[in-house]
C-alpha cells in the first residue's frame, strides 16, 4: 500500500496548473479529491511521476445559477452537493446520487469534476449528467472549450480531456417547470460502486405527458450510457406502466454489462430495466410535485 | 460504614464501563504498529502472482540498488539457517519463503529489508522472480481427481493431495437407522471460505541483542506464551531469553493464532543484523495470505420417523485446507469439535466422515470467532433440520421442539461422545418465540404469499461447545490447553492480576477484575489486569475458541478464593478468634453472629504485609492453573425475519431476535457488545462474504473494495434477550459467549432466505446469499422478469 515516488506540485492558478500539464504531459496527473487516483497509486496501478494538486487554487468551489445554467466548479466536493439548497430544490436527481457515493468521509474530499474526469463508468455522476444534458468546460493550453457530456466519455477510463486540459466547470441547464429526476442504484453494500444504476430526468407537459426525458446508465458498459432510444420513445407519451416497461426494455437493450464479482451480466441487464422503470416513475412523481 | 455490595464493588453481573475504552477513544492505545525503536529497519514481502508456479530463480540485483535497501532475504538464505520451513500449529510444515515453488497466490517469496518502509516497498517492486506456471488445484474435488498435480511434492513420497481422514460416531448404527428410516433428507452445503478480517492486520517488531542474546518480539498474537514456546522449540533462541509482548490488539477472531512467515523473518533479520526489524501487513496481504476460515463442502443426511423424530445423522465432508495445513485445532481433534454436529438434538446415532485436502489457496482453517469448527457443525445441522421440516411439511419450530435434548437429560451424553454440561433449549426457544410474535409472523407470511409477496422466517437453535479444555483431551503441539491466573493483593488493598490469556477487544481488563471484586470484596477500579507479556504473565494457551472465561475466568476465581482462604486465617488472628469462628459475609470477614466485629480485605491485606500471624508466610497472593473437568455448552435460539423484493432479489432483515444463554453473566454490557459484533459478522458471512478465485487461482476479491464488511446502514437492528443456565462445573457458572452469535446467526439467516422461497420448491441456497442469487431463482420460477 505504498506508492512509487513522484514529484508534487501545488499551482495557485489554473494557468499555472495547465503550464505544468503542458510541461509534463502524460507523466502528470491532476489531484483534486484524490479518491480515485490515490487508491490506484497505493496499489501501484497508477505511477504518475508528477502530481499537480489543484486544491490550492482559489475560487473553484462554487455552485451557482447563472443565466439559466447551474455551474459547478472544479473543487466542489460531493458533500457540498448534499448541503446545497439549490441542488435539493431543483435537482433531486443529483441529491439522490450524491448521498449514494461512497461514504461521508470520501464525500468530504471527492469532487464532482473528478468523478466525471476519471471516466469510470462505475462512477455515479456521469449517468446523472447524461440524463440532465450537462456540458463540461475543459481548460487547456489553447484556452477553454465546452463539450457536451454526451461526447465526453470516449472509452473505459478515457475521456475527451487532452493531456494539458483540466475539467474546470460543469454546466447543467436549469430544468423547466414540471420537471423531476431520480437516481436508483443497486449496490452490494452502501458506499460500494453500483452493480448498476439508472439516472432519469423527465419534464411533463400541460397534460401530464412526458415532454422530454433523459436517461443515463451507470456501470452498464465500458462507458456511461445515454439511452437515447428510450428518451425518444418517451417523448409525448403518458407515463403509464406499459410505457415505463417499454422504456425499461430499451434501456436494457442499450446496456452492455459484463459479469464480475458484483453480479452476472444477466442480472445487471434485468436490473437496468427494473431501475429504469422505478427511476422514471419516481422522476414523474417528483415532476408532479411529489418527493 | 457503608454496606459493601456487588454493585458498589462492580462485581459479577454489573454494567461496568470498559476500562480499556478511554485509551482507545483517545487514540492512546499501543499497538504493534506504534512500536518504534532506534535504528529499526522494515521488511516488505515480494509475493507470488501465481497460485502454483515453479521458481527457477530470483534476481535481487535491482532491488539491492534501491537507495535504503539493506538486504533481500530469499529461501536460499533461510536454508542456510535451517529456517526455510517452519512447523504449523497443526503439525504440518509451511514454507517461510517459497523456494522450490509457490503454492498459492500471494505466498511469500522474498523479504526486502530497508531503512524505511517506502524503500522496502520500492525494492520489493523490482525483485525479479522467474516463475514457471503449474496447473492449479482449487477445490477438494480437483485435489482428489486422478492425476491431479501434487501440491506438496516437498514431502517425501507424497503422491496425492490428501491430508487426513477423520471419522467419528458409529457408522454401523447410523446405517442401520437410515435403512429403517421412514423419512430421510440429504443436503449438500458449502460453508464458503471467509476471512476474519480484524481491524488491525498482523505484524511484529523483533529486537535482538547480539550482546545479551535477548530477543524481544512485539507481536500480534492471541497466544503469546504458546507462540514463544513453539519459537523456542524451532529456533536457536532460548525461551528464557525470548520475550513475547502482545500489546493492544485490534481484533483477532482467530486470525492471530497461526504463526506467520513475517514473524520468523523479522526475528531472523534482527538476529542477523542486530537491528530491530518491523513487519506490518497491508490489508490486502492480510486477506490474501493469512488464516482464512471454514471452506467445508458437506453432505448432511438425516433419518427420521414420519412424525418428525430424528433417528440418525450422517455427515460427509471434504475440507479445503489450502497449501499448508495450518489450521488451528487441538492435536486430538483434526477436524476440531466438528462432531458436535448433532447440535441441540437428541439423536440416537451419528456418523461423521471427513477428508481434508491441500489446494493452491492460502493456508488456514482458523477458528474465526469459533470454537474449532463448531460453526461448520452448527450450520449443517441447523440447515438440515429445516430441510427435514420442509420435507415433512412441519413447522421448523415444532420439529426442533420435538427433538430437543430435554432439560432433565443434562448432563447429556451425545452419541459422538460429548457430555453437555447443562441446557434448557425449550426455555430459550420460548423467549424468542414470544419476543418476535412467531404465530402472527407465520400468519402474515401466509397472507403475503397469497398476494405474491416474499417474506421469510428463519430459526436457529444452536449449541456451542467452548472452553478448550480438559488437558486429558486438549493440547496444541503437546502443550496442555490450561490457563493460569496470578493475583497479588498489595499492602494497601489494591490488586494486580495477570493472566495467560490475551484480550483482542473482548474487555478482559474490565471483566476479570469484576470476578476478583466479587470474590475478594475489593472494588474493581482498584484492580489492574495485565496480559500479553510472557515475562510477567503466567503460562496459558491464549484467547480464542471462547475459552478465556471458561478457562482463565475459572483460574481467576480460584486464585482469588485461595487468597481469601489465607486472608481468613489472618482476619481470625486480627480479631483474636479461631478461624472457624470467622465467616465471609457481605464481602468482608466477620465473627459469626457478631456483625459489628469485622475486617475488610484491605485491612487484612495490610496485616498480611505488616503483621502476618506467627508461622505464616507474609504477603497475599496466589497463582492457579486451571484444568477444566469439561467444556461448557452455551446455547440459544435466534429468529430472523426477511422481506425480499420479488423483482430485484434485494432484501431487508426486518427483525432479528437473539436469545442467548451463556450461563452466569459477568458484565451484561460487554456480553451485549460481543453478541452485536458476532451477529454482524454472521450477517456478513451469510449475505456478503466469500473469498473467490478464478480458474487460474487468482483471488478475485483480495481487498476491502470487493471483500465486503457491512456498515451500520445495512446491519440489522439486533433485539437481544437471554436465559441463564449456569455451568454446573465452572467455579462461577460462566460459559463463554463471544462466538455464539457468529455460530448461531448464520443458519438463521440462510434458513430465513430458504423459508421465503420454500413454497416455490427451494430447499437450499449456498452462501453468501446475494440479491442476484435470489433473483436467479425468482427468474427460474417465473416470478422476476
Amino acid at each position: 500500500m505504498i506508492p512509487g515516488s513522484f514529484e508534487y506540485h501545488t499551482p495557485s492558478s489554473i494557468s499555472d496548473a495547465v503550464a505544468l500539464l503542458q510541461q509534463y504531459g502524460e507523466e502528470a496527473k491532476i489531484l483534486s479529491g484524490g479518491h480515485s487516483l490515490v487508491p490506484m497509486m497505493k496499489l501501484r496501478i497508477a505511477e504518475p511521476e508528477h502530481i499537480v494538486d489543484i486544491n490550492g487554487i482559489a475560487g473553484l468551489d462554487y455552485i451557482k445559477e447563472e443565466g439559466g445554467v447551474l455551474k459547478i466548479g472544479a473543487l466542489v466536493r460531493e458533500s457540498d452537493l448534499e448541503h446545497s439548497d439549490l441542488i435539493a430544490s431543483k435537482f433531486p436527481i443529483i441529491a439522490d446520487a450524491a448521498k449514494l457515493i461512497a461514504d461521508p468521509l470520501v464525500r468530504n474530499r471527492a469532487t464532482v469534476a473528478g468523478n466525471l474526469a476519471h471516466g469510470d463508468p462505475a462512477n455515479d455522476h456521469p449517468a446523472v449528467m447524461l440524463a440532465l444534458g450537462a456540458e463540461v468546460v475543459l481548460t487547456g493550453g489553447s484556452g477553454e472549450r465546452v463539450v457536451p457530456i454526451s461526447e465526453f466519455f470516449v472509452d473505459l477510463l478515457e475521456t475527451a480531456l487532452k493531456p494539458d486540459e483540466i475539467l474546470t466547470e460543469v454546466r447543467i441547464p436549469m430544468p423547466p417547470a414540471n420537471s423531476g429526476g431520480a437516481y436508483f442504484k443497486i449496490e452490494r453494500r452502501v458506499g460500494d460502486f453500483a452493480i448498476i444504476a439508472v439516472a432519469a430526468q423527465v419534464t411533463l407537459d400541460a397534460s401530464g405527458n412526458c415532454a422530454s426525458a433523459g436517461i443515463g446508465l451507470t456501470n452498464s458498459g465500458p462507458t456511461p450510457i445515454k439511452v437515447t432510444a428510450a428518451e425518444a420513445y418517451l417523448a409525448g407519451k403518458a407515463l403509464d406502466d406499459a410505457t415505463l416497461s417499454e422504456a425499461g426494455n430499451l434501456a436494457e437493450a442499450a446496456s452492455d454489462p459484463t459479469s464480475d464479482t458484483r453480479a452476472p451480466a444477466e442480472y445487471k441487464k434485468a436490473m437496468v430495466k427494473q431501475m429504469t422503470i422505478r427511476a422514471l416513475r419516481r422522476a414523474a412523481e417528483r415532476a408532479k410535485g411529489g418527493n | 460504614m457503608t454496606e459493601i455490595t456487588s454493585e458498589s464493588l462492580g462485581g459479577i453481573g454489573q454494567w461496568v464501563k470498559r476500562k480499556e475504552d478511554p485509551r482507545f477513544v483517545h487514540g492512546k492505545g499501543k499497538f504493534v504498529e506504534d512500536i518504534y525503536l532506534p535504528g529499526m529497519v522494515y521488511g516488505v514481502f515480494v509475493r507470488s502472482p501465481y497460485a502454483h508456479a515453479k521458481i527457477n530463480g530470483i534476481n535481487t540485483e535491482a532491488a539491492l540498488k534501491v537507495p535504503g535497501v539493506i538486504t533481500v532475504v530469499t529461501a536460499e538464505v533461510l536454508k542456510g539457517l535451517k529456517l526455510d520451513w517452519m512447523p504449523t500449529l497443526a503439525g504440518d510444515t509451511q514454507a517461510v519463503l517459497a523456494g522450490d515453488k509457490a503454492r498459492f497466490q500471494s505466498q511469500e517469496v522474498a523479504f526486502v529489508v530497508a531503512k524505511t518502509q517506502y524503500a522496502a516497498a520500492d525494492g520489493a517492486a523490482v525483485v525479479e522472480v522467474d516463475y514457471e506456471e503449474l496447473p492449479v488445484v482449487m477445490d477438494p474435488e480437483a485435489a482428489k481427481a486422478p492425476g491431479a498435480p501434487v501440491i506438496r511434492d516437498d514431502k517425501e513420497g507424497k503422491k496425492d493431495n490428501h491430508i487426513f481422514n477423520w471419522k467419528s460416531g458409529d457408522a454401523e448404527a447410523t446405517d442401520k437407522a437410515f435403512a429403517e428410516a421412514e423419512v430421510t433428507i440429504s443436503q449438500h452445503t458449502h460453508y464458503q471460505r471467509v476471512h476474519p478480517a480484524p481491524m488491525e492486520t498482523c505484524g511484529c517488531v523483533a529486537d535482538y541483542s547480539k550482546i545479551t542474546g535477548q530477543m524481544d518480539l512485539y507481536i500480534t498474537s492471541q497466544a503469546p506464551h504458546a507462540h514463544r514456546t513453539v519459537f523456542a522449540m524451532i529456533s536457536p533462541f532460548q525461551e528464557h531469553k525470548t520475550r513475547f509482548i502482545s500489546p493492544d490488539l485490534g481484533g483477532g477472531f482467530g486470525n492471530k493464532v497461526p504463526i506467520y512467515p513475517g514473524y520468523v523473518l523479522a526475528a531472523g533479520v534482527s538476529f542477523l543484523t542486530g537491528l530491530p526489524c518491523k513487519w506490518i501487513e497491508t490489508r490486502s496481504e492480510n486477506i490474501q495470505s493469512t488464516g482464512f476460515a471454514r471452506d467445508y463442502h458437506t453432505t448432511t443426511e438425516l433419518a427420521a420417523t414420519k412424525d418428525g423424530k430424528i433417528t440418525a445423522l450422517r455427515v460427509n465432508t471434504q475440507a479445503d485446507h489450502g497449501a499448508f495445513d495450518a489450521q488451528a485445532s487441538p492435536t486430538k481433534w483434526p477436524a476440531g469439535l466438528f462432531n458436535i454436529c448433532t447440535g441441540s438434538y437428541d439423536i440416537g446415532a451419528a456418523s461423521i466422515n471427513l477428508d481434508a485436502y491441500y489446494t493452491n489457496k492460502a493456508p488456514g482453517g482458523v477458528a474465526y470467532r469459533c470454537s474449532f469448527r463448531v460453526t461448520e457443525a452448527s450450520y449443517i445441522i441447523e440447515r438440515a433440520v429445516d430441510a427435514l421440516a420442509q420435507k415433512l411439511n412441519m413447522d421448523p419450530v415444532e420439529l426442533r421442539l420435538k427433538n430437543f435434548i430435554q432439560p432433565d437429560q443434562f448432563p447429556y451424553k451425545s452419541c459422538t461422545g460429548w457430555e453437555y454440561d447443562s441446557g434448557n433449549y425449550q426455555a430459550a426457544m420460548q423467549v424468542a418465540l414470544d419476543k418476535i410474535g412467531y404465530p402472527e409472523l407465520r400468519k402474515e407470511q401466509a397472507e403475503k404469499r397469497a398476494r405474491g409477496e416474499l417474506m421469510g422466517i428463519g430459526v436457529s437453535s444452536f449449541t456451542e461447545i467452548v472452553g478448550a479444555g480438559p488437558r486429558k483431551d486438549f493440547d496444541i503441539l503437546g502443550l496442555s490447553m490450561n490457563d493460569g491466573a496470578s493475583i497479588v493483593v498489595h499492602p494497601t488493598g489494591t490488586v494486580t492480576a495477570r493472566l495467560g490469556v490475551k484480550s483482542q477487544g473482548q474487555g478482559h481488563e474490565t471483566t476479570f477484575p469484576q470476578i476478583i471484586a466479587e470474590e475478594l470484596g475489593i472494588p474493581q477500579e482498584n484492580i489492574k489486569l495485565e496480559e500479553g507479556d510472557t515475562d510477567t504473565a503466567p503460562y496459558g494457551l491464549g484467547t480464542y475458541g471462547s475459552r478465556s472465561t471458561p478457562m482463565a475466568g475459572a483460574s481467576t476465581a480460584m486464585a482469588a478464593r485461595k487468597i481469601r482462604a489465607k486472608a481468613q486465617k489472618i482476619a481470625a488472628s486480627m480479631m483474636e478468634v479461631s478461624e472457624e469462628d470467622v465467616e465471609w459475609k457481605n464481602y468482608k470477614f466477620q465473627v459469626k453472629g457478631v456483625p459489628e466485629k469485622s475486617k475488610t480485605m484491605a485491612e487484612v491485606a495490610f496485616a498480611a504485609y505488616t503483621a502476618a500471624p506467627e508461622g505464616m508466610e507474609m504477603g497475599l497472593e496466589a497463582t492457579v492453573y486451571y484444568d477444566a473437568p469439561n467444556l461448557t455448552f452455551p446455547f440459544g435460539t435466534y429468529i430472523c425475519v426477511i422481506d425480499i423484493d420479488n423483482q430485484t432479489g434485494e432484501f431487508k432483515v426486518r427483525r432479528f431476535v437473539a436469545v442467548d444463554d451463556c450461563g452466569t453473566i459477568i458484565n451484561p454490557m460487554i456480553v451485549e457488545g460481543q453478541i452485536h459484533g458476532g451477529l454482524t459478522e454472521g450477517f456478513a458471512i451469510a449475505t456478503m462474504q466469500e473469498i473467490r478465485f478464478d480458474e487460474q487461482g487468482n483471488i478475485l476479491n483480495g481487498s476491502f473494495m470487493d471483500y465486503l464488511l457491512p456498515t451500520a446502514v445495512e446491519t440489522p437492528v439486533w433485539e437481544l434477550d437471554k436465559t441463564v443456565t449456569p455451568s454446573p462445573h465452572h467455579p462461577i457458572g460462566a460459559k463463554g459467549v463471544g462466538e455464539s452469535p457468529n455460530v448461531g446467526s448464520v443458519p438463521a439467516f440462510v434458513n430465513a432466505f430458504v423459508d421465503a422461497l420454500s413454497h416455490l420448491g427451494v430447499t437450499h441456497i449456498d452462501m453468501p446469499v446475494t440479491p442476484w442469487k435470489i433473483w436467479q431463482i425468482l427468474k427460474e420460477k417465473g416470478i422476476a422478469e
